[in-house]
């Protein structure tokens, strides 16, 4: 459940992160269109204000020259009676009211420090002529939570005013009083708030939507994945090599989970090969024992037995010696051959061909297969070319798969192909070194560390007066080195044999990659060998190799249609001693097939599926010229 | 056979001690056994012997081993190695190694006594040899070294490289004359592949002993010299040339070339 944690942390992590952008953008956005919308609908009110308070000085115009003030109060409070309206006030030049929507307030003095009288009595003289945008004013009234947009418009002394035949006002007189006019923002008020009433449920949906997506999403995309490929780790690590992740798409966790399983693949072909290489080893130390302690009571046996038979002249004693001597001497080509398939280090190589040796194998099983009325194919190249190979030891693996392939077949409907071709191969992680000499002609090889159960090629180095080896591995390309010291400065590193002391750096050429010291060697008789000495570099050079191009193999299959392996099984089928043959075999023939290709420097590999069919492939190095 | 030779006989089992006494014995050849390889050693430098008989695998001290320290001590004797660990290896680096012949375990009785026979009769030229070496008589010996150019596996027999990866073997004279009357040579046939160290013919001499020869190098034979069937005596006569055995292709010669010895580094 750990796992359900970690992956539930990443979408939260993700959620939150989109949630911040997500409400940043939002807030900002909203922000900005609230404010320009409230700007909008202040200034159309202003106008509208404006207008109102023009309308109203022009409509009780008439009526105040006249000076009939009742009709001036009537205008006023038909006007006041429009929405939104809180007061109309028409106050002289001393501030007292002399009009006013709300009758109870007129005779009133206004106080000329209040907000409508700001404007222009802010100086000691007050202003008589006041620019629009000043003339208005938003306020609230601390009883009242609504704002309010007051307008004041000045009442100017016309001609028609002192002209008139009242003689009211003196000429000299700029002001004669002042409208004012209050609106209610109520309205606006209200459609702002729900404006950003709905930025912010927008915002909250928004971001709701967004975490739910993301997080569906990260389950889909990363969270199932990477909880297969955990499943996957533990598996593996915990031993179980066969462990395949489904198919997780093309992303780059798709090819994480592709490269895992072809990982996975490699480590348990390695697995295999070691695993093998140690039973195999132990095995031929078994035999060896098992050949020595049997032949001592042997040589007994058969040699007192060859000398009583020398001896004795009675026939019937003669016939029963010989009898002794003969089955004695059979126990000794029985130890031997056991001998010989434990002691495969050194197959008693001849240029044979593949073909041939595949045919005399038939010829071997040819009454097995006709017996069970088996079907049986031949693909066989007709153009391959001779290879050094143990004919008696290929053709023991030929025998040991066609009897097996055979078995495994059912009768009447079996059918068993054979199949050799040529295909070609780059040399890069497959050609060993296995002889390395410095120029003074002492050898490389070093016994002690080995890669792969290969032994490897031992160089000194020197650094900073700081003696230590670098074991070079033997496969070409897979710069598998082991460092006796940290290398720290891999571009003043001297590297020498560890016989005779000649450096083995070359002059004056750098690596092309790192542009580190590189060593050299011959690798008799396929020339000069050259590589990087730092230890984060893989560069590796092997011209003669590389001339030669991608090098040839022939592939040798063996397939037949019968009961298959089953998946459990396969891993194991070229163990020693393991078989699923029960009494009838001694679960030998696979190991010993093992050993044979891998002492001609070949692999052999099985595809296999239950009921379906089995098929063995064998790859051996064609002797390419000079080698 | 000469009543003052004397064989020795070093073998960590009994049983084998046992049967090898009581055959050799009956030949009348006289015989000391030793189970400890190093009393063996000490056994060797007070008295006179004329073979021994050594196993490869003893506890303390090895056969190999025994065989360096026969050398170093320049005791000059005749040393055939025996083994239970019966491998074309063993028997390849006992030959490099000094020892004159390599009998697999488990052998019979036949097999020990043509080796032995043949061993004894080593020693006998060997003698020979040292005598006419002091009395400056080159003429008493009557065996000829290889000729350069040539290679040997110990000294039973010789390589010779020819042009085109070809390569003819044959017995060395010293192995013939060690058989004493050569009547019969048992080939291999063509397109056999031999090993290095294993048997690839079978010499029968005039008193029906079996000899095994053991073969240089390893590799496939394309030809057998066919005019030895009727006339056996060209091999003594003519070891060296027209005495050939087979002519083969070498399957891995740099391996099986360091088993081998150079007949230029031993011209006398």
């Amino acid at each position: 459940m750990k796992i359900q944690q970690a992956i539930t942390k990443i979408s939260l992590k993700l959620i939150i992160a989109v949630g911040i952008v997500t409400i940043a953008i939002i807030s900002i956005y909203s922000f900005v269109s609230i404010q320009a919308q409230r700007d909008e609908l202040l200034s159309q009110t202003e106008v509208y204000a404006n207008k109102l308070s023009e309308t109203i000085r022009n409509s009780t115009h008439l009526s105040m020259l006249e000076n009939r003030s009742d009709q001036t109060h009537r205008i006023i409070n038909t006007i006041a009676q429009e929405p939104g309206l809180r007061e109309i006030r028409i106050f002289n030049k001393e501030g007292r009211i002399m009009f006013s929507s709300q009758k109870e307030f007129i005779g009133n003095m206004v106080d000329k420090k209040a907000e409508a009288c700001y404007a222009c009595h802010t100086a000691n003289e007050p202003l008589e002529k006041l620019p629009m945008e000043e003339r208005m004013r938003i306020y609230q009234t601390p009883q009242d939570s609504s704002r309010i947009l007051g307008i004041i418009n000045p009442i100017y002394n016309e001609p028609s005013c002192w002209g008139a035949e009242c003689h009211v006002h003196p000429q000299e007189q700029k002001v004669l009083g002042v409208l004012d006019v209050k609106l209610s923002l109520k309205d606006l008020d209200t459609q702002i708030a729900n404006s950003e009433f709905r930025s912010i449920i927008f915002a909250i949906f928004a971001i709701a939507l967004l975490s739910i997506i993301i997080g569906i999403f990260v389950r889909k995309w990363i969270a199932k994945p990477v909880n297969e490929l955990v499943t996957a780790t533990d598996r593996v690590g915990g031993g179980d090599l066969n462990y395949v992740i489904k198919d997780l798409g093309s992303d780059e966790l798709g090819l994480l989970g592709k490269s895992f399983n072809n990982m996975t693949k490699k480590l348990a072909e390695a697995r295999l090969q070691l695993f093998q290489s140690d039973k195999m080893a132990s095995l031929g130390s078994l035999a060896a024992g098992v050949a020595h302690e049997i032949n001592n009571p042997l040589t007994a046996v058969l040699t007192y037995s060859s000398f009583l038979l020398k001896r004795v002249n009675n026939a019937d004693l003669q016939e029963d010696l010989k009898v002794i001597v003969r089955e004695t001497k059979r126990s000794r080509e029985i130890v031997k051959s056991l001998l010989d398939f434990a002691r495969q280090s050194v197959p008693k190589k001849s240029n044979a061909d593949i073909n041939e040796i595949i045919e005399s194998a038939l010829s071997v099983v040819d009454n097995q297969i006709a017996l069970k009325q088996i079907k049986l194919e031949k693909n066989l190249d007709k153009n391959l070319p001779r290879i050094k190979i143990d004919s008696n030891q290929m053709q023991q693996v030929f025998i040991n798969l066609l009897v097996n392939a055979s078995d495994a077949s059912k009768e009447k409907e079996g059918k068993i192909s054979v199949s050799s071709k040529m295909i070609s191969l780059s040399p890069h992680g497959t050609l060993q070194i296995k002889n390395a000499i410095c120029s003074k002609r002492h050898s490389l090889m070093d016994e002690e560390i080995k890669v792969d159960g290969m032994p490897t090629i031992k160089l000194k180095i020197n650094q900073n007066d700081k003696e230590g080896f670098v074991n070079i591995d033997p496969i070409y390309g897979k710069s598998r080195n082991n460092y006796s010291f940290e290398i720290k400065n891999p571009k003043q590193t001297q590297i020498a044999c560890p016989k005779c002391n000649i450096l083995l750096a070359v002059k004056d050429k750098y690596c092309p990659k790192c542009n580190s010291t590189i060593f050299s060697f011959e690798v008799p008789p396929q020339g000069m060998f050259e590589g990087c000495i730092n230890p984060n570099c893989n560069w590796e050079r092997w011209e003669s190799i590389d001339e030669a191009g991608v090098r040839d193999y022939i592939e040798l299959k063996i397939d037949d249609n019968g009961c298959g392996i089953s998946k459990e099984n396969l891993p194991r089928i070229f163990e020693p001693f393991y078989t699923t043959k029960g009494q009838k075999g001694t679960g030998l023939g696979l190991a010993v097939i093992w050993g044979i290709i891998d002492n001609h420097d070949g692999t052999i590999n099985v595809e296999s599926e239950l009921n379906k069919g089995t098929t063995f492939t064998i790859l051996l190095p064609v002797n390419q010229q000079g080698s | 056979m000469a009543k003052d030779e004397k064989i020795l006989v070093i073998d960590d089992e009994q049983v084998i001690l046992d049967a090898v006494s009581r055959i050799v014995s009956t030949e009348g050849i006289k015989v000391d056994v030793e189970t400890n390889s190093k009393n063996a050693l000490k056994l060797l430098s007070q008295k006179d012997y004329s073979l021994v008989l050594c196993d490869i695998l003893m506890p303390e001290m090895d056969g190999f081993s025994v065989l360096e320290e026969i050398q170093n001590k320049k005791i000059n004797i005749p040393v055939i190695m025996i083994t239970g660990y019966s491998t074309v290896e063993n028997a390849v680096t006992s030959l490099y190694k000094g020892a004159i012949d390599f009998i697999p375990k488990p052998f019979s009785f036949e097999e020990l006594e043509s080796a032995i026979n043949r061993g004894l009769e080593y020693y006998r030229l060997q003698k020979k040899v040292d005598e006419a070496k002091s009395q400056k008589n080159v003429g008493a010996i009557t065996f000829v070294p290889c000729p350069p150019k040539y290679f040997r596996l110990g000294n039973l027999s010789w390589i010779k490289l020819e042009s085109e990866g070809v390569a003819v073997l044959g017995a060395t004279s010293l192995f013939l004359e060690t058989i004493k009357g050569l009547k019969n040579i048992e080939l291999m046939n063509v397109d056999d592949v031999i090993i290095q160290g294993d048997s690839c013919a079978n010499f029968v001499s005039n008193d029906e002993l079996v000899h095994h020869f053991l073969s240089p190098v390893g590799g496939r034979i394309i030809e057998r010299n066919e005019i030895l069937s009727n006339e056996i005596t060209l091999m003594e006569k003519d070891p060296y040339f027209a005495g050939w055995i087979y002519k083969i292709i070498p399957a891995d010669l740099e391996h099986d070339m360091k088993f081998l010895v150079s007949c230029a580094s031993d011209r006398m």
